[in-house]
């Protein structure tokens, strides 16, 4: 296991590596002339060549591709020109707020997704079946943002049952910062209030979120668990006499959901482009809403180190569902 | 017409193939079935932010523009949008997939990591990046999405190309002396026709929901562009009380990306049930 986890870390650093180059190229040899975007509309041509020799964009690109990997090795980003502060910083902030809430939006898919998926597998071809497979079809076809506006309409403007923005009330002090990540560390602190207030501010936010997630894990359950339907043991515990909810929730399942959480991996991706649209009308202070500051106001250090972090995030995450193949199923783990 | 009548024998992908064939009536007659077509560009301050009525079937928006109309007038920017950055995403990278596939060697890994390295990065975040990098219009988010895209299209496109590639009908090519670009874009080229079919389909739907990300964003489509995302960016400070100017757009959102995947999801079902799963 150990030495599975190791090869494939090692196994990322190549399309790390990769990552540094698009990033690069993104940055410095896109803009037709980055000092001048950089410096704004407005800047003469000696502010230009100030800021050109400043940021060492005046070097040859390979010299600036060199002097870029050190400053990243040495996990420098720099300065934000938007905020003012280490661009390291900002992302160490933001970046809880939305581990937050892509992991409890991600739980929320699979919690809803693997019951609905199995439930359809199990009477296949009923009306529930349909209508489950309308719904993942559905929840495939919604914007996220317009989902996340809608349901601001109804459960925030409308009903007032669930707080319209935010993290957490403005009344509030945030808990002391541990994990960063509010639930947890309200938790810690014995504050159920802060807790509560927190859970339902992070309510609609993950809903949104984990809508696509719900679908796509039901379809995939769904498929497994109707082909794992058809094996032989299934026959043979049905016909011995086990109970079909205990067969299906113990056996079938822990047989059909490695595509699912395949999928988990592939979801993230989608999760966190979704949450750059959704984050900002929620204004959750995440990775997401700090991603559309930072581009609208063309700030390339943050720009950068935006997509460097998610890019690892994705690497990381993808590492955890392969763990995760084994822990479901012993045949994986013994190749590992 | 078997084919055909096989194909609507799957009720969803059956409903999924009217949504698009509406969608383009509405998108080619636009003008003619928008209420007020002269409404994409003009504005009424006098009956803005009306609720839906007879008169306006979806409501005003904020400068008093027949909703109705510019849901239609839109339907035309999303289509066209989303088949031109298909379309570039597919001319870029159906042959790197071919080239890929067949040739081998240091191309093809370069060719690989590269589409690799791309699809490292979530699609939404590089496109919106590059958007932004090319001065926010309309063409460079269409650039900036068949930039992100043409990956998917690569690695079908090589998946086949692999399959294909040790037929015994290609060594028969290669042994009668048939050039490499002739056995890959006459012969393999054909052989990938339903992968490359079925992965546009549903990266029109795809394609539809990113842009309209982007127009919400404000680094797509500029106004007065009729565009349903950057319409529902407008229409967030008119809310609760003007509900209609933010739902209707989405509702469009939804139905064309509905059709696109239900259609998609059914040719895929029908021409080869083998490739049941990716997105």
């Amino acid at each position: 296991m150990l030495r599975f986890l190791v090869r494939r870390s090692l196994l990322v650093l190549p399309s790390l590596l990769g990552l540094l180059v698009l990033t690069f190229v993104l940055m410095r040899v896109v803009p037709s002339d980055p000092a001048a975007a950089l410096a704004g509309e407005t800047a003469s041509a000696q502010q230009i060549e100030q800021i050109r020799v400043k940021y060492g964009f005046d070097r040859p690109l390979p010299e600036q591709f060199v002097i870029y990997l050190g400053q990243m090795a040495r996990g420098d980003l720099g300065i934000s020109v938007f905020s003012n502060r280490p661009v390291a910083q900002d992302i160490g902030y933001a970046l809880p707020a939305t581990i937050e809430l892509t992991f409890c939006a991600l739980l929320l898919a699979a919690l809803i997704g693997i019951p609905l998926g199995t439930l359809a597998a199990v009477w296949h071809n009923s009306p529930l079946d349909h209508a489950i497979r309308m719904l993942t079809v559905a929840g495939l076809a919604v914007a996220g943002f317009w989902l996340a506006i809608m349901l601001q309409l109804l459960f925030a403007m409308d009903l007032g049952w669930l707080p319209l923005r935010g993290r957490l009330a403005s009344t509030l002090t945030a808990p002391p910062d541990i994990s960063g990540l509010f639930l947890v560390d309200s938790l810690l602190a014995g504050r159920f209030d802060l807790f509560g207030n927190a859970l339902s501010h992070l309510a609609m936010p993950a809903f949104t979120l984990a809508v696509p997630g719900i679908a796509t894990i039901a379809r995939f359950t769904r498929a497994g668990v109707l082909e794992t339907m058809q094996k032989d043991f299934v026959a043979y515990e049905t016909a011995v006499g086990y109970a079909p909810a205990r067969l299906v929730a113990i056996y079938v399942l822990r047989n059909s959901v490695v595509a699912a959480v395949t999928q988990i991996g592939l979801l993230f991706g989608a999760l966190i482009s979704s949450a750059v649209a959704v984050e900002r009308i929620y204004d959750w202070p995440g990775i997401g809403s700090y991603a559309v500051t930072a581009i609208l106001n063309l700030d390339y250090n943050a720009i950068l180190a935006v997509t460097l972090t998610v890019g690892i995030i994705y690497a990381v995450v993808n590492i955890l569902v392969d763990l995760a193949h084994g822990l479901i199923d012993p045949r994986v783990a013994e190749q590992m | 017409m078997l084919a055909l009548r096989k194909f609507l024998r799957d009720t969803p992908a059956t409903i999924g193939l009217g949504i698009v064939l509406a969608c383009i009536l509405v998108a080619a007659l636009g003008p003619c079935l928008a209420p007020y077509p002269d409404d994409a560009f003009e504005s009424h301050i006098l009956q803005r932010l009306k609720p839906p009525s007879a008169e306006f079937p979806f409501g005003t928006d904020n400068l008093g523009r027949d909703v109705f109309s510019r849901v239609i007038l839109g339907t035309r920017y999303a289509l066209g949008v989303a088949l031109m950055v298909v379309s570039i995403a597919m001319a870029l990278g159906v042959p790197l997939g071919l080239i890929a596939g067949y040739r081998g060697g240091w191309l093809s890994e370069a060719i690989m990591r590269v589409t690799d390295i791309v699809l490292a990065v979530p699609q939404l975040i590089l496109a919106v990046v590059l958007a932004q990098l090319l001065k926010p219009s309309l063409e460079s988010a269409m650039l900036a999405l068949a930039a992100t895209y043409w990956p998917f299209f690569c690695r079908t496109v090589y998946a086949e190309t692999r399959r294909v590639r040790s037929a015994l009908f290609v060594d028969a090519l290669e042994g009668i002396g048939a050039s490499p670009w002739r056995i890959m874009f006459l012969h393999i080229l054909p052989n990938a026709a339903s992968p490359i079919i079925v992965r546009a389909t549903i990266g029109m739907g795809f394609t539809i929901l990113t842009a309209a990300v982007l127009g919400f964003l404000g680094m797509g489509a500029t106004p007065p562009l009729p565009d349903w995302g950057l319409a529902i960016a407008e229409s967030r400070q008119y809310l609760p009380e003007s509900w209609w100017f933010a739902t209707f757009p989405g509702l469009a959102i939804f139905l064309a990306v509905l059709g696109f995947n239900l259609l998609g999801d059914g040719l895929r079902d029908f021409v080869d049930p083998r490739l049941r799963r990716s997105r």
